[in-house]
């Protein structure tokens, strides 16, 4: 699969996601620079973590309006994949393509942590590699994850099923306790409606090697590889 | 001739800028004339502490900078060490103290900023920060804010750069009521070839200014940092430097860019005294000249002065020495980053700074009697006089219940956990942190090889305070130990050291006697110290700090598979005790923290012992077969032990006699050790080969930690203490 990795500025995770597809999972992958309109024809763009513009403003409000976006909105509207990361996922949302916004974590302080999420469905092609109901556990690092939107859109987004992935206990039960930034719903992670765009706030890239301790992202990606395969002969061009 | 045209100054304004009559005299002397303002100005930063070492340097010395791994000693931004596999690490520790207490957040913040070029600038990607924090007694005023401040201020930063902070230490002291410490470290690695040095070099080769545009900020921080505190310290704040964490990031990936080209010859970011010891440095380094149009200089608002430029510690900026004619090529890569360039002067043959503005000289030095022949005091030194008393072997009340004792001593901030504060930094950005904050030392994979490098930082401020040798050797065997924890043999060490007024005879003797004892410690154990920072001034209203100098020390892992944690993973390992408990109590935590007594002598350091442990922990944990392994040291076996069960959940039963006295003593030179059960016998013989006093001491499992000491042992539920333990510090602050 040809993967393409936004380069903003301020972005700092770009490395770690093209470590895994390139050197894990033996993909191509390019790196897309931020003031390019095109994606190179990548079956797969990652928005990665970081501070796309510094961020002073709101995590991601200047990265919606740059060029290398409107490639990515095309490609979005085309049913391409696309994966956003933390400051990706914040990006997305600035840029509309997600529903919701990241406000700042309810302590008011950037958490860094192991979480446990539970795969709400695995019929995506980024949670292939999951069980629906499977609970694994990845690392958060953000400030702004706090997950929100009005009640009504929340319940339109369940019913949807656009929740991917929500932060529980160990056990796979939803509680405050486990809900480390305070997101609505415990909401980690939210798709399109058409479901090839994810936006998430845990780092599958940080959990994808054995001898990092966890290899429970892993299968995020792997799920794509598979799916790519059988659905992307057709589509590109 | 000089042709400088501004007015000189008078003895008057060289006393206000710190400069004493015979260093002004000097500097008339070597000019051969009265000194303008700006050269004035110059003058000041260049022979600052902070800047020229003038008290420390003589003592510097003593300590051995060189072995075969060494690529760059002590003088560069930041010391260069082979790592194996091609790649060398390049790394540096540097305070932030007086600008943190001052201003908490933007100190922390350009503290980590600072270090970070300093490593860069080396043209080595960082990936790593370590923070080594000294606070007040937790009640002092200001204090829970300062904590606050420092915390975000560094998180803030380091977060949004991208670099992890994998580790560190923090201790609380009333001796730092009135003058925290910040020591911050960043390790960058490179290929070996690749490193860069900032010497300049090459008459004719245009000088480049890179970053952020200079402002008004920072004028005189480092002689703010060379001087002492008193009530009005507050008024310095506009002496402290605002951070910019986007601009440096962009500037560290811009940086590396230009350094794949052949156009840069050499390179200094604009630390303490910015442009002002950037440039007279690089020059003195390569024993050349330069002159600078400070027309040129890209500024935040018009109107600043020769003096302002010269002496703003702005941010986020960088100097660079170009090829002639290849500055387009770099300036190109500058701009695509989206960050200003202009050059703003040449390199000249003779070993001169002309300094000129509005088509005036400005100022017109020479290097070397700036640079490298400042100024250097041997100061008084003085041994207090009451030592003999001070080291008299203190009584040690006998802990009643000794489970109470453990329950008190990691309810202190000193001995709780710090996750509150490590949580708020990105510990796992740039997946190589294999093990991060909380251990004994920090693991991160250096990809491509079955290397693994291992970090840790450590001093003891109240055995130096007791005994400053023992203290400062007692630092660096204490960070061998750490390193060997984990299967590292150290490459090399940075320090940070910290200490009150140098014009104190008994200031000066604790930070002769500290760095002889490191130097010993060093020299014993093989660790060569590659760079390092001195702050001296650390007192306010007549107050020193603790004498503290920080050690943080790198180690090579050679297979990353075999490394131990340093908690209980799993039930049913046998539990050996290494080396020898003597029963000191010297400084020990015991007596200050549930006695309120700081007195004896600090436990004795035996490097032999120390060199001989680390050799069995080392071979022993390459074998494969220790499963944990945790040095025993503030809070001594007691303490270590709980430590190792709060991992997993996983308790420990002692089946040994020991005394309530033996749980909480703090002789060095141990540790403990979870092995596989079928291979105790091997690492007994291997112990014994070393010489290393080992006994088989229990077992791992359950879910208590149950020591059965005479007359009244431990027996305490893991979950309970854990919880002691992990609440203990936002409590404290008051969250």
């Amino acid at each position: 699969m040809r993967c393409g990795v936004v380069v903003f500025p301020g972005s700092n995770c770009d490395h770690d996601v093209y470590h895994v597809l390139k050197h894990v999972l033996d993909q191509e992958v390019l790196f897309l620079w931020h003031e390019e309109p095109t994606l190179k024809g990548c079956d797969l763009v990652v928005l990665p973590g970081g501070w796309s513009y510094g961020d002073y403003l709101r995590g991601g409000a200047l990265a919606a309006l740059s060029p290398a976006m409107t490639a990515v909105r095309q490609h979005a509207e085309r049913g391409g994949l696309v994966l956003g990361i933390c400051n990706g996922f914040q990006v997305l949302t600035e840029a509309k393509l997600l529903p919701g916004a990241l406000r700042r974590n309810r302590d008011l302080r950037f958490e860094c942590r192991d979480v446990h999420l539970r795969v709400e469905r695995d019929d995506l092609p980024f949670t292939r590699g999951y069980r629906a109901g499977q609970v694994i556990r990845m690392p958060i690092a953000h400030g702004e994850g706090n997950f929100e939107h009005f009640d009504a859109e929340l319940d339109r987004l369940e019913a949807a099923r656009q929740v991917v992935l929500r932060y529980v206990s160990p056990a796979g039960e939803p509680e405050e306790r486990w809900n480390f930034n305070g997101s609505a719903r415990g909401i980690a992670g939210v798709c399109n409606p058409a479901g090839n765009v994810l936006g998430l706030m845990p780092h599958p890239e940080r959990a994808a090697e054995e001898v990092l301790g966890n290899t429970d992202g892993l299968a995020l990606f792997e799920g794509l590889l598979r799916s790519s395969a059988a659905r992307l002969a057709g589509a590109r061009r | 001739m000089s042709g400088v045209s501004a007015t000189a100054v008078d003895l008057e304004v060289a006393r206000e800028h710190g400069l004493t009559a015979e260093e002004f005299e000097r500097l008339q002397g070597f000019l051969g004339r009265a000194p303008s303002l700006t050269e004035l100005g110059i003058t000041s930063a260049l022979w600052s502490e902070h800047c020229s070492y003038k008290s420390s340097k003589v003592y510097l010395k003593e300590f051995p900078t060189s072995g075969a791994r060494v690529l760059q000693g002590p003088g560069e931004n930041a010391g260069v060490v082979d790592i194996g596999h091609g790649w060398v690490a390049a790394f540096k520790m540097e305070s932030h103290n007086h600008p943190s207490f001052i201003e908490p957040y933007q100190g922390a913040a350009t503290g980590v900023g600072g270090i970070l070029r300093d490593v860069f600038t080396m043209g080595a990607r960082p990936i790593a920060l370590l923070d080594a924090l000294r606070f007040g007694s937790i009640d002092a005023p200001r204090m829970r804010s300062l904590v606050d401040g420092v915390v975000r201020g560094i998180g803030d930063y380091g977060n949004c750069v991208g670099i992890p902070t994998v580790g560190g230490e923090t201790g609380f002291h009333p001796a730092y009521d009135g003058n925290i410490l910040v020591n911050a470290f960043a390790l960058g690695i490179a290929r070996r070839e690749r490193i860069f040095r900032a010497k300049a070099s090459g008459v004719g080769n245009p000088i480049l200014y890179v970053g952020s545009r200079t402002g008004r900020d920072g004028i005189h921080g480092a002689t703010m940092a060379s001087d002492s505190f008193d009530a009005e310290s507050e008024r310095k704040r506009p002496t402290v430097q605002v951070g910019d964490p986007f601009t440096e990031k962009i500037l560290l990936e811009a940086c590396l860019d230009a350094m794949r080209s052949s156009a840069i010859v050499a390179i200094q970011d604009m630390g303490a005294a910015g442009l002002t010891s950037s440039t007279f440095e690089m020059a003195a380094r390569g024993g050349i000249g330069f002159r600078l149009d400070l027309d040129r200089v890209p500024l935040r608002e018009p109107g600043l002065s020769a003096y302002e430029i010269m002496l703003s510690e702005s941010q986020e900026r960088m100097v660079i020495v170009a090829r002639r004619g290849k500055e387009e090529e770099v300036a190109r890569v500058f701009r695509r980053w989206g960050l200003e360039v202009a050059t703003i002067g040449e390199i000249t043959g003779e070993a001169r700074g002309e300094i000129r503005k509005g088509g005036e000289i400005e100022a017109s030095l020479p290097i070397a009697p700036l640079t490298d022949e400042a100024p250097v005091y041997r100061r008084p030194v003085a041994e207090p006089g009451d030592l003999a008393r001070r080291w008299e072997p203190p009584a040690v009340p006998e802990p009643d219940d000794p489970g109470a004792a453990l329950e008190r001593l990691l309810a202190t901030p000193d001995l709780a956990s710090k996750e509150w504060i490590w949580r708020q930094y990105d510990h796992t950005v740039r997946t190589n942190t294999a093990t991060g904050p909380g251990g004994d030392a920090a693991v991160l994979l250096l990809k491509g090889t079955p290397n693994g490098l291992a970090l840790t930082s450590d001093v003891n401020p109240v055995y130096c305070g007791l005994d400053p040798r023992r203290g400062g050797g007692q630092a660096v065997a204490e960070a061998v130990r750490n390193l060997a924890c984990v299967g590292a043999e150290p490459v090399g060490l940075t320090d940070c050291l910290n200490f009150g007024n140098p014009e104190n005879p008994e200031v000066m003797w604790q930070f002769r006697e500290c760095v002889r004892g490191m130097a010993e410690a060093c020299r014993a154990l093989d660790v060569p110290v590659v760079s390092g920072n001195v702050s001296l001034y650390n007192e306010t209203d007549g107050r020193s700090i603790l004498p503290t100098p920080t050690v943080a020390m790198v180690g090579v892992i050679p297979d990353l598979g075999d490394a131990p944690a340093s908690h209980f993973r799993r039930a049913g390992r046998r539990l050996i005790l290494l080396g020898v408990d003597r029963g000191e109590f010297g400084g020990s935590a015991y007596l200050r923290l549930l006695h309120g007594l700081e007195t004896g002598r600090p436990p004795a350091v035996d490097l032999d012992a120390e060199a001989r442990l680390a050799q069995l922990l080392r071979e022993t944990i390459g074998w494969g077969i220790v499963r944990t392994a945790h040095d025993v040291a503030e809070g001594g076996l007691a303490v270590a032990l709980a430590e190792a069960t709060f991992g997993a959940g996983v308790g420990a039963r002692l089946t040994v006699p020991l005394t309530p006295r033996d749980l909480f003593s703090e002789s060095q030179a141990r540790a403990v050790v979870a092995v596989v059960a079928e291979q105790t016998g091997r690492f007994l013989a291997a112990a014994e080969r070393h010489g290393v006093p080992a006994v088989e001491v229990g077992e791992t499992g359950g879910d208590r930690l149950v020591i059965g000491a005479d007359g009244g042992g431990i027996d305490v539920e893991v979950a309970r203490l854990r919880e002691i333990w992990s609440t203990a510090l936002p409590k404290a602050l008051g969250l």
